[in-house]
């Protein structure tokens, strides 16, 4: 009796775990798939042309210059502001565990802020890079 | 035992009978507290998704005809990209349109529609007669203070504003 119990606690923890595993992505996870769409490999994406691309001043849309940094500060540890104030929480996974665990997300955020930033769509390169240099951040 | 057992399933009934008390109202208007008070509602997508760049607007802001145009120029947000996948972009209009100031749900919405014209549809909440109207007393150097930052930041003064509550009280304006 107490053994089945044991064991159907034990797949029950393991099925959950693996739900877990399954749901989520992760900095990692996400860098490998935008290299494949790339078409390059993992080791070919760099975390200094990443840490370029948050940096790099841009003309705005309305002629101001724009980077990254403009919202998110320049650390990327520290919490940054929209344009009507709300607070945005830190890009580094280091100090914002759930940032990159979500593909849909991220997919949607690099289009709309490469949209304003850059004035055209990331390419998967660019975002591989990005993630990159966030990912490795200490 | 039996005790044990019974004084259980009580204790769960009243438990699911209390959740399902609170649950059920929270689609509806409850306390509209003479217009300063917005009902209560709750839609993930529009909380989850508007609420990323500023607090979710209330519908009840703005007409119908108003956030049809809002919903339809996302990709250019008052300058911004903030474009949406195209289920999640009708789950939110659909809701701001059941909720909309011309939508006879809300005392808010009421009194929006009073300094609306029939054909209008402002873009802006800080556009319309009635805000105006009520931050007559602001002035231009208090809006463009750094803990404000502009007339589009409700919760710089109104402390509660994400809870939809913006009665006199509970204003602070910050230094």
């Amino acid at each position: 009796m107490t053994k089945h119990v044991f064991l159907g606690g034990s797949l029950i923890i393991l099925g959950m775990a693996a739900a877990v595993a399954g749901a989520a992505d992760s900095p990692a996870s996400l860098a490998a798939r935008y290299a494949l769409e790339a078409g390059v490999p993992v080791s070919a994406l760099s975390a200094p042309r990443g840490e370029a691309l948050f940096r790099t001043e841009h003309a705005g849309r309305n002629g101001q210059s724009v980077s990254c940094a403009s919202c998110h500060t320049p650390d990327p540890k520290q919490a940054g502001k929209t344009r009507v104030g709300k607070q945005i929480e830190p890009l580094a996974p280091k100090a914002n565990p759930e940032r990159f665990t979500d593909a849909a997300k991220v997919e949607k955020w690099f289009r709309r802020n490469c949209t304003d930033v850059l004035q055209r769509e990331c390419s998967a390169q660019e975002k591989g890079d990005f993630i990159t240099w966030l990912g490795q951040i200490k | 035992m039996n005790y044990l057992l019974r004084g259980i399933g009580v204790v769960a009934t009243v438990g699911v009978v209390s959740m399902l008390a609170f649950s059920l109202p929270s689609n509806q208007a409850h306390g509209d507290d003479g217009g300063n008070v917005l009902p209560r509602l709750t839609n993930k997508a529009w909380q989850q998704e508007c609420a990323s760049c500023h607090i979710a607007y209330a519908p009840a802001f703005l007409p119908k005809a108003s956030w049809q145009r809002l919903m339809g120029t996302l990709d250019n947000h008052f300058g911004e990209n903030a474009s949406l996948d195209p289920a999640t972009r009708a789950d939110i209009l659909k809701f701001l349109e059941t909720h909309a100031a011309d939508a006879g749900t809300s005392q808010m919405g009421r009194r929006v529609m009073q300094g609306v014209g029939a054909k209008d549809a402002p873009l802006r909440i800080t556009e319309t007669r009635w805000f105006v109207r009520k931050h007559d007393e602001v002035s231009r150097t208090t809006w463009s203070r750094k803990s404000i930052g502009s007339a589009a930041n409700c919760a710089a003064c109104h402390r509660q504003a994400e809870q939809g509550v913006f009665d006199e009280d509970t204003v602070r304006i910050p230094k």
